[in-house]
């Protein structure tokens, strides 16, 4: 073990620890723009620069290993300085859009800009001008906000593996996009959303069948109801509506596939079943609660009576909860009398 | 699954065989792809090239259902060239020489003509799998869903054993389960001869255990399987049907008896959250809430406990599947007091040895992997660490047997049926969402070019498929992706359903799956 002090705070971590882990571990906040514990490291965005007494330049810290007797200054007044001048050069080529921008509230940019009282570039230049790539189902790419960190193209090559985006151009030019830039549509894209989960601004952002503000929302974390792995993620209710899903930490580290991703559309569509139903000559109508169930109850107690228990069977479900397949079970078993209780397993 | 989801970046070898991991678990088969990336070796069989076959270091494009074969060709290499663990065989197992004398017969070469691939990859396979420190073997419905499905897991298993892979972490035995909750509705009884917790309902004192619990007198006869209810509905024995979340008009195999089954039923009720192909049939049809609807728990494919957490609020006058139960039971006279998803949580951990350790609580932050047989207990990350839960790993030798559907002159391909990575299932939830019906509108038939050529099909063109059973009409897919002889169509859409297809006729002996996996059909341009 080593110890480091960061702030003038001491703290004992292991040889290998970066000085932004080592800061973590004692609950010093150091910005990162680029930084994912996830992926190679590969401090590109200089925000997390720090002050290491005795060194003379400013070393990021999501790089840089720690050492026996380092000191840390993580917000000295040359460091503050370096900040500045990194998001006055990001914002030479931002459009400060964030009266109406989609991630206002929950972007990195933003609260930066806003820590480090930076109202608005200083440099009068040359701004790009992309035409937004809308043509993905789920989420569009808006390079005019891209802020270069390559997060996005970093979890697409090293998480997700499909290397469907990748930089373009060289310098004033460097763009994200995809091979030929033939577009979203065109490219490898599996729609995973993997990309839009990390953006740090609004550059890849979700298509919203409905506008909200992120603090609008309400974060519930629950389980995907796809596929058997069972992603952890968090549901973004607004108005008792999911609006967004986003990755959680779990099994499948912060990884989604589109249909955990994308596809909750069905939670609110309008064909949901509100009512019970009853078969009233030939027809299903809308009935109350107690009509179906004494329709229900009746029924079982006339084929029971009639054949016994053993002309019952019930298919319970892999697709609900496990208290819900423990009731099924149960109802066919004590309240009806068969063991015939079965479901898709096999399917 | 044997062991965990995180463990696949701890094998040096995969090997993936009846399973599209990247359509059908994506997390997992870019978690797959990683560990290729980071040095592990891939093995990959698989009637279709799938986009794993592009990582894998051998490939092979076994004929559907001939698996058994290749893992007696890869065990009688393994063995032929001293490759397999002598010590895990002895100290950790039983009746090998069983496997022993079986597998002699099944050289490379035999192996090869069986299931249509080179002897020299069987081989190449082999010495892969053999010379590895940590091997695991992922599949899924590709190996299961055959009239000799449970053989096949045997021969896996057998595959597995020969080569002390089981038992540690990067190795195991891994089905990749394909619904959210499979695993828990397994696990809570969801099946015909067993109560909660695999406890057999033939077993005197495990019924008089239920009997206590529940306050009445039980059933001590196994109940019928999803396919011998609809025989038995089809023969009239079988009067009543409760049906919750599940669409078997589209699901099941043969359409056509299903349909005729389910119409012969006295009642029908069908609990769900869209009125869906079956619940059209019923009687009475329940409105449920979804998942982001309701407090409980889901387990996943590596046997975690997880919750779920109400989000919103069902629509309507929708109800939670257990309030439903609850009040109908209450209605029948069997006094029901749970009130709770939680509550009922409290029952199962005390009914089900495997979850005697779980509670809300304990599984608030990451879940729990069930052997949790207390409340100290920290869950089971992978199983038969020390020692088999029959105590020693029995081997079974298992001969390969050819599918009980074949080809003939006037059906002379095979299909194979499977999901899609934009839809899921029988598009109930999939199927509402825009975008993915953009990606992946309607179903599909995949035809090697060559035989295309023959047929004078081309890509896109309507094609008419059909089987013994019935006939449909889909799209054509021209990829060399696909064998000559083999044509793949995914099960999801009622309209061009696959599954008016597929046999329902003949069951895996032991799991009673049917071979959704091999049916004979003829194709022709429509």
């Amino acid at each position: 073990m080593v110890t480091v002090t960061i702030n003038g705070q001491k703290v004992e971590v292991a040889p290998e620890t970066t000085v932004l882990e080592a800061a973590e571990k004692i609950g010093v906040k150091i910005p990162t723009f680029c930084h994912d514990p996830r992926l190679k490291p590969h401090g590109s965005c200089r925000i997390c620069v720090v002050e290491v007494k005795g060194g003379g330049n400013l070393p990021t810290a999501c790089v840089t290993p720690v050492w026996e007797g380092m000191e840390v200054e993580t917000e000295s007044h040359d460091v503050v300085v370096a900040r500045k001048e990194i998001l006055d050069l990001i914002l030479a080529d931002h459009p400060l859009e964030c009266l109406t921008c989609e991630r206002a509230g929950s972007c990195t940019l933003q609260d930066l800009c806003y820590q480090y009282e930076i109202e608005e570039t200083s440099f009068d230049g040359e701004r790009t001008n992309y035409p937004i790539d809308e043509s993905n189902d789920f989420y569009y790419s808006d390079q005019n906000k891209c802020i270069k960190c390559g997060k996005c193209v970093m979890v697409c090559d090293q998480l997700q593996q499909t290397n469907a985006i990748g930089f373009i151009g060289r310098g004033f030019e460097t763009h994200v996009g995809t091979p030929f830039e033939l577009g979203l549509e065109h490219s490898t894209c599996v729609s995973c959303g993997n990309c839009v989960s990390v953006c740090p601004v609004d550059s890849l952002g979700p298509k919203k069948k409905v506008k909200y503000r992120s603090w609008e929302v309400d974060k519930v974390r629950t389980t995907c109801s796809y596929c058997g792995v069972g992603c952890q993620m968090d549901l973004l209710v607004k108005d008792n509506r999911v609006v967004e899903v986003q990755p959680a930490e779990g099994v499948n580290n912060r990884m989604l596939c589109v249909k955990g991703k994308f596809a909750f559309d069905f939670l609110s569509h309008p064909d949901r079943l509100k009512k019970p139903l009853v078969r009233k000559n030939g027809r299903l109508q809308e009935a109350t609660w107690d009509e179906a169930y004494d329709v229900i109850t009746g029924k079982i107690k006339e084929i029971k009576e009639a054949h016994g228990p053993s002309v019952f069977a019930g298919l319970t479900s892999a697709r609900v909860s496990t208290e819900d397949n423990y009731m099924m079970q149960k109802f066919m078993r004590a309240a009806i009398g068969t063991n015939s209780v079965d479901h898709c397993a096999r399917l | 699954m044997t062991n965990s989801v995180s463990e696949v970046s701890k094998s040096d070898v995969l090997f993936v065989t009846g399973s599209n991991t990247t359509e059908n678990h994506p997390v997992i088969g870019s978690m797959m792809k990683r560990a290729v990336q980071d040095g592990a070796k891939l093995i990959v069989a698989d009637p279709r090239e799938i986009e794993l076959a592009k990582y894998a270091d051998v490939y092979l494009q076994i004929k559907p259902g001939t698996s058994i074969a290749l893992a007696n060709g890869l065990m009688h290499v393994i063995l032929e060239e001293g490759l397999e663990d002598k010590d895990f065989i002895e100290k950790r197992t039983e009746d090998f020489d069983e496997v022993k004398e079986i597998v002699k017969e099944y050289t490379p070469e035999k192996v090869a003509e069986i299931c249509d691939v080179n002897a020299e990859d069987v081989r190449k396979a082999a010495r892969i799998f053999g010379e590895a420190e940590r091997a695991a073997i992922y599949y899924c419905m590709g190996i299961t869903q055959h009239s000799t499905g449970t053989e096949s897991v045997m021969s896996i298993s057998n595959l597995a054993m020969m080569t002390g892979n089981i038992g540690r972490e990067g190795t195991g035995v891994n089905p990749l389960r394909g619904q959210n909750n499979v695993q828990g509705a397994c696990d809570m009884g969801g099946l015909p001869n067993v109560y909660p917790g695999y406890q057999p309902v033939t077993v005197p004192e495990i019924a008089k255990k239920f009997e206590d619990a529940w306050g009445v007198e039980l059933s001590k006869e196994a109940g019928l399987t999803l396919p011998e209810m609809m025989d038995n509905a089809l023969r009239k024995d079988l009067k009543a049907m409760y049906i919750m979340g599940e669409n078997p008009m589209v699901s099941d195999p043969d359409t056509a008896h299903i349909k005729k089954a389910i119409e012969n039923l006295e009642f029908l009720v069908v609990q769900d959250i869209f009125l869906t192909e079956t619940a059209e049939l019923a009687d009475v049809v329940l409105p449920a809430a979804a998942f982001a609807e309701k407090d409980g728990t889901f387990v996943n494919t590596e046997r975690r406990v997880q919750r779920i957490r109400k989000a919103i609020n069902p629509p309507g006058e929708a109800k939670y599947d257990w309030e439903i139960f609850v009040d109908l039971m209450n209605r029948l006279g069997y006094e029901e007091k749970l009130q709770s998803a939680e509550e009922i949580m409290e029952e199962i951990s005390k009914v089900t040895p495997q979850y005697g350790g779980i509670d809300y609580q304990r599984i608030d932050g990451n879940g729990l992997q069930w052997p949790c047989p207390t409340k100290t207990h920290e869950g089971t990350k992978f199983l038969h660490g020390e020692k088999f839960a029959r105590g020693l790993g029995l081997f079974k030798g298992i001969h390969y047997k050819p599918s009980a559907e074949v080809t003939d002159d006037e059906y002379p391909f095979i299909m194979t049926t499977g999901r899609v990575l934009y839809q899921y299932h029988t598009r109930t939830m999939t199927g509402k969402t825009e975008g993915l019906n953009n990606l992946m509108p309607e179903s599909f038939i995949e035809i090697n070019p060559v035989t295309a050529e023959q047929k004078n099909i081309s890509d896109g063109d309507m094609i008419k498929v059909a089987s013994r059973r019935g006939e449909i009409k889909v799209k054509a897919k021209v990829t060399d992706t696909i064998a000559e002889g083999v044509v793949f169509i995914p099960f999801h859409w009622a309209e061009g359903a696959a599954n008016i297809l597929t046999s329902g006729a003949v069951l895996d002996p032991y799991s009673k799956i049917p071979e959704l996996k091999v049916s004979a059909v003829a194709i022709e341009k429509a």
